[in-house]
Protein backbone atom coordinates (compact mmCIF):
# COMPACT_ATOMS: atom_id res chain seq x y z
CA UNK A 1 0.00 0.00 0.00
CA UNK A 2 1.44 3.51 -0.69
CA UNK A 3 1.78 6.17 1.23
CA UNK A 4 -1.22 8.83 0.80
CA UNK A 5 1.37 11.41 -0.44
CA UNK A 6 2.40 8.59 -2.94
CA UNK A 7 -0.79 8.02 -3.99
CA UNK A 8 -1.86 11.72 -4.83
CA UNK A 9 0.87 12.40 -6.61
CA UNK A 10 0.05 9.33 -9.20
CA UNK A 11 -3.48 11.22 -9.15
CA UNK A 12 -2.03 14.54 -10.28
CA UNK A 13 0.25 12.42 -12.48
CA UNK A 14 -2.33 10.75 -14.22
CA UNK A 15 -4.92 13.63 -14.82
CA UNK A 16 -1.96 15.96 -16.17
CA UNK A 17 -0.98 13.72 -18.14
CA UNK A 18 -4.23 13.62 -20.13
CA UNK A 19 -4.00 17.45 -20.25
CA UNK A 20 -0.08 17.37 -21.78
CA UNK A 21 -0.44 15.14 -24.19
CA UNK A 22 -3.83 15.22 -25.78
CA UNK A 23 -4.32 19.22 -26.05
CA UNK A 24 -4.71 20.94 -29.36
CA UNK A 25 -2.66 23.81 -27.22
CA UNK A 26 0.34 21.59 -27.04
CA UNK A 27 0.79 21.17 -31.22
CA UNK A 28 3.58 23.46 -31.71
CA UNK A 29 5.60 21.64 -29.19
CA UNK A 30 5.40 18.89 -31.36
CA UNK A 31 6.29 20.64 -34.31
CA UNK A 32 9.72 22.12 -32.31
CA UNK A 33 10.84 19.11 -31.19
CA UNK A 34 10.16 16.99 -34.10
CA UNK A 35 11.37 19.93 -36.34
CA UNK A 36 15.20 18.44 -36.89
CA UNK A 37 14.05 14.96 -37.18
CA UNK A 38 11.88 16.06 -40.32
CA UNK A 39 15.17 17.80 -41.48
CA UNK A 40 17.63 14.75 -40.90
CA UNK A 41 15.57 12.48 -42.40
CA UNK A 42 14.56 15.00 -45.49
CA UNK A 43 18.49 15.08 -45.88
CA UNK A 44 19.09 11.60 -45.68
CA UNK A 45 16.68 10.48 -48.10
CA UNK A 46 17.38 13.56 -50.70
CA UNK A 47 21.54 12.48 -50.22
CA UNK A 48 20.48 8.63 -50.91
CA UNK A 49 17.90 9.45 -54.07
CA UNK A 50 21.10 11.76 -55.08
CA UNK A 51 23.23 9.35 -54.43
CA UNK A 52 25.70 11.69 -52.40
CA UNK A 53 28.51 10.22 -50.56
CA UNK A 54 27.79 9.78 -46.85
CA UNK A 55 30.29 11.48 -44.53
CA UNK A 56 30.20 10.34 -41.41
CA UNK A 57 32.39 12.99 -39.41
CA UNK A 58 30.11 15.77 -41.03
CA UNK A 59 27.05 14.76 -40.00
CA UNK A 60 28.32 14.06 -36.52
CA UNK A 61 29.26 17.57 -36.10
CA UNK A 62 26.50 19.18 -37.89
CA UNK A 63 24.10 16.88 -35.82
CA UNK A 64 26.42 17.82 -32.65
CA UNK A 65 26.00 21.65 -33.53
CA UNK A 66 22.67 21.77 -34.44
CA UNK A 67 21.65 19.73 -30.54
CA UNK A 68 23.48 22.89 -28.68
CA UNK A 69 22.58 25.68 -31.23
CA UNK A 70 18.89 24.69 -31.34
CA UNK A 71 17.99 21.85 -29.74
CA UNK A 72 19.07 22.82 -26.09
CA UNK A 73 18.27 25.84 -26.32
CA UNK A 74 15.64 26.69 -28.22
CA UNK A 75 13.75 23.53 -29.08
CA UNK A 76 13.79 22.26 -25.32
CA UNK A 77 13.94 25.78 -24.37
CA UNK A 78 10.42 26.56 -25.39
CA UNK A 79 9.13 23.51 -25.91
CA UNK A 80 9.37 23.38 -21.54
CA UNK A 81 8.06 26.95 -21.16
CA UNK A 82 4.94 25.61 -23.37
CA UNK A 83 4.15 22.90 -20.87
CA UNK A 84 5.70 24.02 -17.47
CA UNK A 85 4.40 27.31 -17.39
CA UNK A 86 0.94 26.49 -17.92
CA UNK A 87 0.55 23.67 -15.52
CA UNK A 88 -0.53 26.40 -13.08
CA UNK A 89 -0.60 29.73 -15.23
CA UNK A 90 -2.78 27.63 -17.60
CA UNK A 91 -5.11 26.52 -14.98
CA UNK A 92 -5.70 29.91 -13.57
CA UNK A 93 -6.39 31.45 -17.08
CA UNK A 94 -9.09 28.19 -17.75
CA UNK A 95 -10.33 28.95 -14.26
CA UNK A 96 -10.23 25.29 -12.97
CA UNK A 97 -7.19 25.70 -10.81
CA UNK A 98 -9.70 25.56 -7.74
CA UNK A 99 -10.53 22.19 -8.63
CA UNK A 100 -7.36 20.97 -7.35
CA UNK A 101 -7.54 23.30 -4.38
CA UNK A 102 -10.48 21.93 -3.42
CA UNK A 103 -8.94 18.71 -2.85
CA UNK A 104 -7.28 17.27 0.48
CA UNK A 105 -4.03 17.44 -1.01
CA UNK A 106 -0.83 19.61 0.50
CA UNK A 107 0.07 22.06 -1.81
CA UNK A 108 3.92 21.02 -2.16
CA UNK A 109 2.17 17.36 -2.96
CA UNK A 110 0.70 18.67 -6.07
CA UNK A 111 3.06 20.70 -7.18
CA UNK A 112 5.46 17.67 -6.92
CA UNK A 113 2.92 15.45 -9.06
CA UNK A 114 2.54 18.76 -11.72
CA UNK A 115 6.22 18.73 -12.38
CA UNK A 116 6.93 15.11 -12.54
CA UNK A 117 3.97 15.11 -15.04
CA UNK A 118 6.05 17.61 -16.83
CA UNK A 119 9.10 16.09 -16.41
CA UNK A 120 7.65 12.43 -18.07
CA UNK A 121 5.94 14.52 -20.51
CA UNK A 122 8.86 16.70 -22.06
CA UNK A 123 11.10 13.76 -21.36
CA UNK A 124 9.22 11.26 -23.09
CA UNK A 125 8.95 13.84 -26.31
CA UNK A 126 12.33 15.15 -26.62
CA UNK A 127 14.67 12.11 -25.98
CA UNK A 128 12.01 10.19 -28.73
CA UNK A 129 12.84 13.30 -30.97
CA UNK A 130 16.67 12.67 -30.10
CA UNK A 131 16.61 9.12 -31.13
CA UNK A 132 15.05 9.72 -33.91
CA UNK A 133 17.11 12.68 -34.63
CA UNK A 134 20.00 10.05 -34.57
CA UNK A 135 18.13 7.54 -36.68
CA UNK A 136 17.48 10.39 -39.20
CA UNK A 137 20.90 11.53 -39.77
CA UNK A 138 22.57 8.67 -39.63
CA UNK A 139 20.51 6.61 -42.05
CA UNK A 140 22.23 7.33 -45.06
CA UNK A 141 25.15 6.32 -43.92
CA UNK A 142 23.92 2.70 -43.65
CA UNK A 143 23.69 0.40 -40.75
CA UNK A 144 27.28 -0.95 -41.20
CA UNK A 145 28.63 1.67 -40.54
CA UNK A 146 26.50 2.96 -37.83
CA UNK A 147 26.58 -0.49 -35.64
CA UNK A 148 30.82 0.22 -36.10
CA UNK A 149 30.03 3.74 -34.38
CA UNK A 150 28.38 1.95 -31.70
CA UNK A 151 30.39 -1.19 -30.96
CA UNK A 152 33.95 0.09 -32.06
CA UNK A 153 33.42 4.03 -31.26
CA UNK A 154 32.12 6.21 -28.99
CA UNK A 155 28.51 5.77 -30.41
CA UNK A 156 26.69 4.75 -26.96
CA UNK A 157 28.38 7.10 -24.73
CA UNK A 158 27.77 10.25 -27.34
CA UNK A 159 24.38 8.78 -27.57
CA UNK A 160 23.71 8.33 -23.65
CA UNK A 161 25.61 12.11 -23.25
CA UNK A 162 22.74 13.49 -25.72
CA UNK A 163 20.17 11.52 -23.86
CA UNK A 164 21.20 12.89 -20.33
CA UNK A 165 21.74 16.21 -21.94
CA UNK A 166 17.64 16.20 -23.00
CA UNK A 167 16.19 14.99 -19.77
CA UNK A 168 18.39 16.96 -17.77
CA UNK A 169 17.14 20.00 -19.96
CA UNK A 170 13.71 19.09 -19.42
CA UNK A 171 14.28 18.64 -15.50
CA UNK A 172 16.46 21.88 -15.31
CA UNK A 173 14.00 24.43 -17.99
CA UNK A 174 10.93 22.76 -16.61
CA UNK A 175 11.81 23.39 -12.74
CA UNK A 176 12.55 27.01 -13.73
CA UNK A 177 9.37 27.71 -16.15
CA UNK A 178 7.18 26.07 -13.25
CA UNK A 179 8.49 28.39 -10.64
CA UNK A 180 8.11 31.43 -13.26
CA UNK A 181 4.42 30.22 -13.65
CA UNK A 182 3.55 30.15 -10.22
CA UNK A 183 5.71 33.21 -9.35
CA UNK A 184 4.51 35.80 -11.85
CA UNK A 185 1.17 37.16 -13.50
CA UNK A 186 2.50 37.46 -16.80
CA UNK A 187 5.34 34.63 -17.30
CA UNK A 188 6.23 35.96 -20.62
CA UNK A 189 8.25 38.72 -19.06
CA UNK A 190 10.31 36.19 -16.91
CA UNK A 191 10.71 34.00 -20.29
CA UNK A 192 12.20 36.73 -21.92
CA UNK A 193 14.71 37.63 -19.00
CA UNK A 194 15.83 33.63 -18.57
CA UNK A 195 16.46 33.43 -22.54
CA UNK A 196 18.34 36.73 -22.56
CA UNK A 197 20.53 34.95 -19.35
CA UNK A 198 21.00 31.61 -21.09
CA UNK A 199 22.10 33.46 -24.57
CA UNK A 200 24.53 35.60 -23.01
CA UNK A 201 25.84 32.94 -20.65
CA UNK A 202 28.85 32.86 -22.45
CA UNK A 203 29.85 36.19 -22.69
CA UNK A 204 29.74 35.90 -18.73
CA UNK A 205 32.73 35.95 -16.25
CA UNK A 206 33.12 32.57 -14.96
CA UNK A 207 31.32 32.90 -11.92
CA UNK A 208 28.04 33.73 -13.07
CA UNK A 209 28.22 31.41 -15.81
CA UNK A 210 27.54 28.58 -13.46
CA UNK A 211 23.74 30.02 -12.51
CA UNK A 212 22.17 29.12 -15.37
CA UNK A 213 20.94 25.82 -17.07
CA UNK A 214 22.67 25.54 -20.38
CA UNK A 215 26.51 25.61 -18.86
CA UNK A 216 25.74 22.25 -17.09
CA UNK A 217 24.41 20.95 -20.05
CA UNK A 218 27.15 22.25 -22.51
CA UNK A 219 29.15 20.52 -20.28
CA UNK A 220 27.35 17.12 -20.46
CA UNK A 221 27.06 17.35 -24.65
CA UNK A 222 29.58 14.52 -25.97
CA UNK A 223 31.00 16.54 -28.95
CA UNK A 224 32.52 19.78 -28.61
CA UNK A 225 32.04 21.74 -31.48
CA UNK A 226 33.40 25.24 -32.95
CA UNK A 227 31.12 25.73 -36.20
CA UNK A 228 32.50 26.44 -38.84
CA UNK A 229 29.67 29.46 -39.66
CA UNK A 230 31.38 32.46 -37.26
CA UNK A 231 32.54 33.36 -34.13
CA UNK A 232 29.72 34.52 -32.06
CA UNK A 233 28.16 30.71 -33.16
CA UNK A 234 31.60 29.47 -31.74
CA UNK A 235 31.55 31.31 -28.41
CA UNK A 236 28.19 30.14 -27.58
CA UNK A 237 28.82 26.62 -28.12
CA UNK A 238 32.25 26.21 -26.90
CA UNK A 239 32.66 25.47 -22.54
CA UNK A 240 36.07 27.59 -22.13
CA UNK A 241 35.56 26.08 -18.30
CA UNK A 242 33.77 22.56 -18.59
CA UNK A 243 32.16 21.07 -15.15
CA UNK A 244 32.85 17.23 -15.24
CA UNK A 245 29.71 15.35 -15.57
CA UNK A 246 29.97 13.94 -11.68
CA UNK A 247 29.43 17.62 -10.63
CA UNK A 248 27.06 18.69 -13.74
CA UNK A 249 24.50 16.02 -13.21
CA UNK A 250 24.09 16.32 -9.27
CA UNK A 251 24.19 20.18 -9.40
CA UNK A 252 21.71 20.60 -11.99
CA UNK A 253 19.38 18.39 -9.63
CA UNK A 254 19.99 19.91 -6.67
CA UNK A 255 19.66 23.70 -8.27
CA UNK A 256 16.57 22.21 -9.21
CA UNK A 257 14.86 21.07 -6.56
CA UNK A 258 15.97 24.33 -4.86
CA UNK A 259 13.88 26.12 -7.64
CA UNK A 260 10.79 23.74 -6.75
CA UNK A 261 10.93 24.19 -3.03
CA UNK A 262 10.72 27.90 -3.34
CA UNK A 263 7.96 27.74 -6.02
CA UNK A 264 6.02 25.29 -3.40
CA UNK A 265 6.44 28.18 -0.85
CA UNK A 266 4.33 30.26 -3.11
CA UNK A 267 1.80 27.55 -4.25
CA UNK A 268 0.80 27.09 -0.28
CA UNK A 269 -0.06 31.12 -0.26
CA UNK A 270 -1.52 31.28 -3.54
CA UNK A 271 -5.61 32.14 -3.44
CA UNK A 272 -7.96 31.59 -6.47
CA UNK A 273 -8.89 34.77 -7.34
CA UNK A 274 -9.63 34.24 -11.30
CA UNK A 275 -11.57 37.96 -11.39
CA UNK A 276 -8.23 40.01 -11.51
CA UNK A 277 -6.38 37.42 -13.62
CA UNK B 1 -17.52 13.64 14.09
CA UNK B 2 -14.92 16.00 15.41
CA UNK B 3 -15.47 17.52 18.83
CA UNK B 4 -15.71 21.44 17.36
CA UNK B 5 -18.91 21.29 15.49
CA UNK B 6 -18.74 25.47 14.73
CA UNK B 7 -17.43 27.47 11.77
CA UNK B 8 -15.83 30.24 13.49
CA UNK B 9 -14.84 33.80 12.01
CA UNK B 10 -12.74 35.85 14.37
CA UNK B 11 -12.39 39.37 13.49
CA UNK B 12 -12.33 38.44 9.64
CA UNK B 13 -11.28 41.37 7.01
CA UNK B 14 -10.63 40.77 3.85
CA UNK B 15 -9.31 43.44 1.02
CA UNK B 16 -8.57 42.76 -2.56
CA UNK B 17 -5.33 45.67 -3.27
CA UNK B 18 -7.94 48.76 -2.17
CA UNK B 19 -11.11 46.86 -2.79
CA UNK B 20 -13.10 45.55 0.61
CA UNK B 21 -14.41 42.14 0.77
CA UNK B 22 -15.51 41.59 3.70
CA UNK B 23 -15.04 43.39 7.28
CA UNK B 24 -14.81 43.02 10.82
CA UNK B 25 -16.78 39.56 10.47
CA UNK B 26 -17.91 37.74 13.64
CA UNK B 27 -19.72 34.40 12.77
CA UNK B 28 -20.30 31.15 15.04
CA UNK B 29 -22.35 28.80 12.81
CA UNK B 30 -23.82 26.21 14.48
CA UNK B 31 -24.44 22.84 12.23
CA UNK B 32 -27.51 23.07 10.08
CA UNK B 33 -28.48 25.22 7.15
CA UNK B 34 -27.45 28.35 7.16
CA UNK B 35 -27.97 30.51 4.69
CA UNK B 36 -25.66 33.79 3.19
CA UNK B 37 -27.67 36.34 1.71
CA UNK B 38 -27.15 39.86 0.44
CA UNK B 39 -26.66 41.49 -3.16
CA UNK B 40 -23.80 40.61 -5.64
CA UNK B 41 -20.48 42.09 -3.84
CA UNK B 42 -21.98 41.97 -0.59
CA UNK B 43 -19.52 39.22 0.33
CA UNK B 44 -21.63 36.19 0.67
CA UNK B 45 -18.51 34.38 -2.07
CA UNK B 46 -15.83 35.97 -0.36
CA UNK B 47 -17.16 34.57 3.07
CA UNK B 48 -17.23 31.35 1.72
CA UNK B 49 -14.17 31.30 -0.20
CA UNK B 50 -12.10 32.28 3.23
CA UNK B 51 -13.65 29.38 4.68
CA UNK B 52 -12.68 26.91 2.16
CA UNK B 53 -8.81 28.55 2.20
CA UNK B 54 -9.39 29.83 -1.61
CA UNK B 55 -8.30 33.00 -0.14
CA UNK B 56 -6.62 34.63 3.11
CA UNK B 57 -7.91 36.62 5.15
CA UNK B 58 -5.73 39.69 5.35
CA UNK B 59 -7.17 39.79 9.66
CA UNK B 60 -8.47 37.55 11.51
CA UNK B 61 -8.96 33.96 12.13
CA UNK B 62 -11.24 31.43 10.99
CA UNK B 63 -11.72 27.74 12.07
CA UNK B 64 -13.68 25.19 10.36
CA UNK B 65 -14.89 22.42 12.95
CA UNK B 66 -10.98 23.49 14.49
CA UNK B 67 -9.33 23.34 11.31
CA UNK B 68 -7.54 26.15 9.75
CA UNK B 69 -8.52 26.65 6.04
CA UNK B 70 -4.81 26.93 5.43
CA UNK B 71 -4.43 23.20 5.98
CA UNK B 72 -6.25 21.75 2.58
CA UNK B 73 -4.88 18.50 3.32
CA UNK B 74 -7.07 18.45 6.67
CA UNK B 75 -9.61 20.51 5.92
CA UNK B 76 -11.19 19.15 2.98
CA UNK B 77 -11.48 15.80 4.38
CA UNK B 78 -14.35 17.05 6.55
CA UNK B 79 -15.67 20.26 3.77
CA UNK B 80 -17.18 19.73 0.37
CA UNK B 81 -17.45 23.10 -1.89
CA UNK B 82 -19.45 23.87 -4.48
CA UNK B 83 -18.23 26.78 -5.72
CA UNK B 84 -19.94 29.22 -8.56
CA UNK B 85 -16.52 29.11 -11.48
CA UNK B 86 -18.69 26.91 -13.80
CA UNK B 87 -15.29 25.87 -15.71
CA UNK B 88 -14.14 22.25 -15.44
CA UNK B 89 -10.66 20.22 -16.26
CA UNK B 90 -10.74 20.16 -20.17
CA UNK B 91 -12.54 16.71 -21.90
CA UNK B 92 -14.01 15.11 -18.76
CA UNK B 93 -17.14 13.51 -18.71
CA UNK B 94 -18.85 14.13 -15.52
CA UNK B 95 -17.95 10.63 -14.12
CA UNK B 96 -14.54 11.74 -14.24
CA UNK B 97 -14.77 14.24 -12.33
CA UNK B 98 -15.95 12.84 -9.62
CA UNK B 99 -13.78 10.22 -9.52
CA UNK B 100 -10.79 12.24 -10.22
CA UNK B 101 -11.80 14.33 -7.58
CA UNK B 102 -11.98 10.63 -5.30
CA UNK B 103 -8.29 9.92 -6.41
CA UNK B 104 -7.12 13.32 -5.53
CA UNK B 105 -8.35 12.41 -2.28
CA UNK B 106 -6.80 9.29 -2.15
CA UNK B 107 -9.01 6.95 -2.66
CA UNK B 108 -8.08 3.48 -4.35
CA UNK B 109 -9.58 2.89 -7.86
CA UNK B 110 -12.67 0.54 -6.47
CA UNK B 111 -13.24 2.89 -3.70
CA UNK B 112 -13.17 5.90 -5.94
CA UNK B 113 -15.77 4.30 -8.56
CA UNK B 114 -18.29 3.41 -6.27
CA UNK B 115 -18.61 6.56 -4.04
CA UNK B 116 -18.62 8.74 -7.48
CA UNK B 117 -21.79 6.40 -8.77
CA UNK B 118 -23.40 6.69 -5.37
CA UNK B 119 -23.01 10.63 -5.74
CA UNK B 120 -24.07 10.57 -9.07
CA UNK B 121 -27.11 8.65 -8.13
CA UNK B 122 -27.66 11.05 -5.87
CA UNK B 123 -27.97 14.50 -7.70
CA UNK B 124 -30.05 12.48 -10.44
CA UNK B 125 -27.41 12.73 -12.82
CA UNK B 126 -26.43 8.57 -14.02
CA UNK B 127 -27.71 8.44 -17.49
CA UNK B 128 -25.57 11.92 -18.64
CA UNK B 129 -22.47 10.98 -16.90
CA UNK B 130 -20.63 9.21 -19.06
CA UNK B 131 -21.23 12.46 -21.46
CA UNK B 132 -18.56 14.84 -21.51
CA UNK B 133 -19.72 18.23 -19.58
CA UNK B 134 -19.40 20.00 -22.12
CA UNK B 135 -21.88 19.41 -23.48
CA UNK B 136 -24.09 19.65 -20.16
CA UNK B 137 -26.91 22.08 -19.51
CA UNK B 138 -26.15 25.02 -16.66
CA UNK B 139 -28.22 22.78 -14.20
CA UNK B 140 -26.65 19.61 -15.54
CA UNK B 141 -23.31 21.50 -14.75
CA UNK B 142 -24.33 22.52 -11.27
CA UNK B 143 -25.35 19.01 -10.05
CA UNK B 144 -21.99 17.50 -11.31
CA UNK B 145 -19.89 20.13 -9.14
CA UNK B 146 -23.00 19.46 -6.27
CA UNK B 147 -22.05 15.43 -6.51
CA UNK B 148 -18.40 16.61 -6.56
CA UNK B 149 -18.98 18.22 -3.08
CA UNK B 150 -20.60 15.40 -1.77
CA UNK B 151 -18.96 12.83 -2.74
CA UNK B 152 -16.25 12.15 -0.28
CA UNK B 153 -18.88 12.91 2.73
CA UNK B 154 -18.14 15.74 4.31
CA UNK B 155 -19.45 17.26 7.44
CA UNK B 156 -19.69 20.97 6.19
CA UNK B 157 -20.90 21.37 2.44
CA UNK B 158 -20.19 24.54 1.38
CA UNK B 159 -22.74 25.80 -1.36
CA UNK B 160 -22.57 28.84 -3.49
CA UNK B 161 -25.62 29.65 -5.05
CA UNK B 162 -26.55 25.91 -5.90
CA UNK B 163 -29.80 26.22 -6.64
CA UNK B 164 -28.95 28.73 -10.36
CA UNK B 165 -29.77 27.12 -13.56
CA UNK B 166 -31.98 24.51 -11.85
CA UNK B 167 -35.60 23.54 -12.92
CA UNK B 168 -38.27 23.96 -10.67
CA UNK B 169 -38.56 20.10 -10.12
CA UNK B 170 -34.82 19.36 -9.40
CA UNK B 171 -34.83 22.96 -7.42
CA UNK B 172 -37.68 20.64 -4.78
CA UNK B 173 -35.25 17.55 -5.03
CA UNK B 174 -32.20 19.69 -4.38
CA UNK B 175 -33.71 21.08 -1.70
CA UNK B 176 -35.10 17.77 0.14
CA UNK B 177 -31.58 16.48 -0.43
CA UNK B 178 -30.00 19.94 1.19
CA UNK B 179 -32.46 19.18 4.35
CA UNK B 180 -32.02 15.50 4.78
CA UNK B 181 -27.81 16.38 5.04
CA UNK B 182 -28.43 19.02 7.49
CA UNK B 183 -30.95 16.07 9.28
CA UNK B 184 -27.86 14.07 9.67
CA UNK B 185 -26.13 16.48 11.38
CA UNK B 186 -24.65 18.26 8.20
CA UNK B 187 -23.36 22.20 8.11
CA UNK B 188 -24.81 23.16 5.18
CA UNK B 189 -23.89 26.69 4.27
CA UNK B 190 -25.76 28.34 1.01
CA UNK B 191 -25.72 31.42 -0.64
CA UNK B 192 -28.26 32.23 -2.41
CA UNK B 193 -30.27 35.75 -4.14
CA UNK B 194 -33.80 33.75 -3.69
CA UNK B 195 -35.18 34.74 -0.65
CA UNK B 196 -38.44 33.14 -0.67
CA UNK B 197 -36.39 29.91 -1.21
CA UNK B 198 -33.64 30.77 1.61
CA UNK B 199 -36.52 31.22 4.22
CA UNK B 200 -37.76 27.83 3.12
CA UNK B 201 -34.80 26.06 3.66
CA UNK B 202 -32.77 27.82 6.41
CA UNK B 203 -32.48 27.08 9.85
CA UNK B 204 -30.72 30.36 9.98
CA UNK B 205 -29.35 33.20 7.84
CA UNK B 206 -26.56 35.94 7.91
CA UNK B 207 -26.95 38.95 6.11
CA UNK B 208 -24.83 40.81 4.40
CA UNK B 209 -24.35 44.25 2.89
CA UNK B 210 -21.36 45.59 1.39
CA UNK B 211 -18.94 43.66 3.27
CA UNK B 212 -20.58 43.70 6.79
CA UNK B 213 -22.90 41.27 8.71
CA UNK B 214 -25.99 42.84 9.14
CA UNK B 215 -28.12 40.50 11.13
CA UNK B 216 -27.75 36.62 12.00
CA UNK B 217 -29.69 34.37 13.39
CA UNK B 218 -32.85 32.84 13.12
CA UNK B 219 -35.00 35.22 10.84
CA UNK B 220 -37.94 35.46 13.54
CA UNK B 221 -35.41 36.11 15.87
CA UNK B 222 -33.98 38.50 13.49
CA UNK B 223 -37.07 39.96 12.84
CA UNK B 224 -38.02 40.37 16.12
CA UNK B 225 -35.14 42.37 17.55
CA UNK B 226 -36.01 44.91 14.74
CA UNK B 227 -38.44 47.32 16.80
CA UNK B 228 -38.34 50.11 14.40
CA UNK B 229 -40.23 47.67 11.81
CA UNK B 230 -43.74 47.25 13.55
CA UNK B 231 -44.80 43.47 12.87
CA UNK B 232 -47.20 43.19 10.72
CA UNK B 233 -49.92 40.02 11.50
CA UNK B 234 -52.70 39.28 8.87
CA UNK B 235 -55.66 38.10 10.53
CA UNK B 236 -58.82 36.98 8.43
CA UNK B 237 -61.91 36.67 10.15
CA UNK B 238 -65.94 37.31 9.43
CA UNK B 239 -66.03 40.89 10.71
CA UNK B 240 -62.83 42.57 9.97
CA UNK B 241 -64.43 45.86 10.11
CA UNK B 242 -65.25 45.34 14.02
CA UNK B 243 -61.52 43.83 14.87
CA UNK B 244 -59.82 46.69 13.02
CA UNK B 245 -62.16 48.98 15.57
CA UNK B 246 -61.24 47.01 18.93
CA UNK B 247 -57.43 46.57 17.91
CA UNK B 248 -56.64 49.70 18.32
CA UNK B 249 -57.82 49.59 22.19
CA UNK B 250 -53.87 48.62 22.46
CA UNK B 251 -51.70 51.54 22.37
CA UNK B 252 -49.16 49.29 20.79
CA UNK B 253 -50.87 48.75 17.49
CA UNK B 254 -49.99 51.26 15.00
CA UNK B 255 -51.62 50.76 12.15
CA UNK B 256 -55.17 48.46 11.11
CA UNK B 257 -55.76 47.98 7.17
CA UNK B 258 -58.89 46.07 5.83
CA UNK B 259 -57.37 43.19 3.89
CA UNK B 260 -58.39 44.18 -0.42
CA UNK B 261 -60.25 41.18 -0.42
CA UNK B 262 -62.22 42.25 2.64
CA UNK B 263 -61.72 39.08 4.77
CA UNK B 264 -59.23 40.03 6.80
CA UNK B 265 -57.20 42.79 8.36
CA UNK B 266 -53.37 43.44 8.44
CA UNK B 267 -52.63 44.80 11.78
CA UNK B 268 -49.06 46.48 12.37
CA UNK B 269 -47.78 46.59 16.23
CA UNK B 270 -45.09 46.98 18.33
CA UNK B 271 -45.61 44.38 20.84
CA UNK B 272 -46.83 41.03 18.98
CA UNK B 273 -47.30 39.24 22.36
CA UNK B 274 -49.48 41.55 23.65
CA UNK B 275 -51.77 41.38 20.54
CA UNK B 276 -52.16 37.85 20.69
CA UNK B 277 -53.49 38.02 24.09
CA UNK B 278 -56.02 41.21 23.19
CA UNK B 279 -57.01 38.68 20.41
CA UNK B 280 -58.26 35.80 22.47
CA UNK B 281 -60.07 38.40 24.07
CA UNK B 282 -61.77 39.29 20.68
CA UNK B 283 -62.20 35.73 19.44
CA UNK B 284 -64.34 35.40 23.08
CA UNK B 285 -66.66 38.22 21.81
CA UNK B 286 -68.55 37.54 18.81
CA UNK B 287 -65.48 37.96 16.04
CA UNK B 288 -64.79 34.25 14.52
CA UNK B 289 -60.51 34.54 13.94
CA UNK B 290 -60.43 31.65 10.66
CA UNK B 291 -56.33 32.66 10.95
CA UNK B 292 -53.46 34.58 12.47
CA UNK B 293 -50.17 34.58 10.53
CA UNK B 294 -46.84 36.84 10.52
CA UNK B 295 -47.05 38.60 7.18
CA UNK B 296 -43.50 40.12 7.37
CA UNK B 297 -41.06 37.85 9.55
CA UNK B 298 -39.64 36.26 6.31
CA UNK B 299 -36.24 37.22 4.36
CA UNK B 300 -37.83 39.31 2.34
CA UNK B 301 -39.44 41.46 4.40
CA UNK B 302 -36.10 41.45 6.86
CA UNK B 303 -33.64 41.49 4.14
CA UNK B 304 -35.46 45.04 2.77
CA UNK B 305 -36.24 46.66 6.14
CA UNK B 306 -32.66 45.91 6.88
CA UNK B 307 -30.75 46.64 3.31
CA UNK B 308 -33.15 48.67 1.49
CA UNK B 309 -35.92 47.84 -1.18
CA UNK B 310 -33.33 48.87 -4.16
CA UNK B 311 -30.33 46.27 -3.06
CA UNK B 312 -33.18 43.49 -2.20
CA UNK B 313 -34.15 44.05 -6.26
CA UNK B 314 -31.03 43.69 -7.45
Amino acid sequence: MNPLWVTQVLAVLRLEMRKTFFSKRGFWIYLLAFAPVALYTGKSIVGMKLGRQPDFGTDTNVFATVFQLFYLRLAIFFGCLGVFMNLFRGEVLDKSLHYYFLAPIRREVLLAGKFLAGAVATCLIFTTSTILQIAGMYWQDGWRIFSDYLMNGNGFAHIAGYLGATVLACVGYGSIFLAAGVLFRNPLIPAAVILVWESINSFLPSLLQKFSVIYYLKSLCPIQVIPETGAFFAVLSVNTDPMPAWIAVPGLLLVSAAVLVAASFQVRRMEINYATE
Amino acid sequence: MRANDRIVFENISKFYGDVLGVNRVNLSIPPGITSLVGPNGSGKTTLMNLMTGLVRPSRGRISVLGIRPDQPEELFRYVGYCTQFDSFPKGFTGYQFVYSYLRLYGCAHAEAEDLTWKAIERVGLLEPARRKIAGYSKGMRQRIKLAQSICHGPSVLVLDEPLNGLDPLVRAETIALFRALADDGMHVIISSHILHEVDQISDQVILLSNGYVVAEGQIRGVRSEMQEHPMQILVRCNRPGALAAKVFEQDSVVEAQIHKDGLGVLIKTRDPEKFYLLLNHIAQNGVTIESVAPADDDVNSVYEYLIGGEEASR
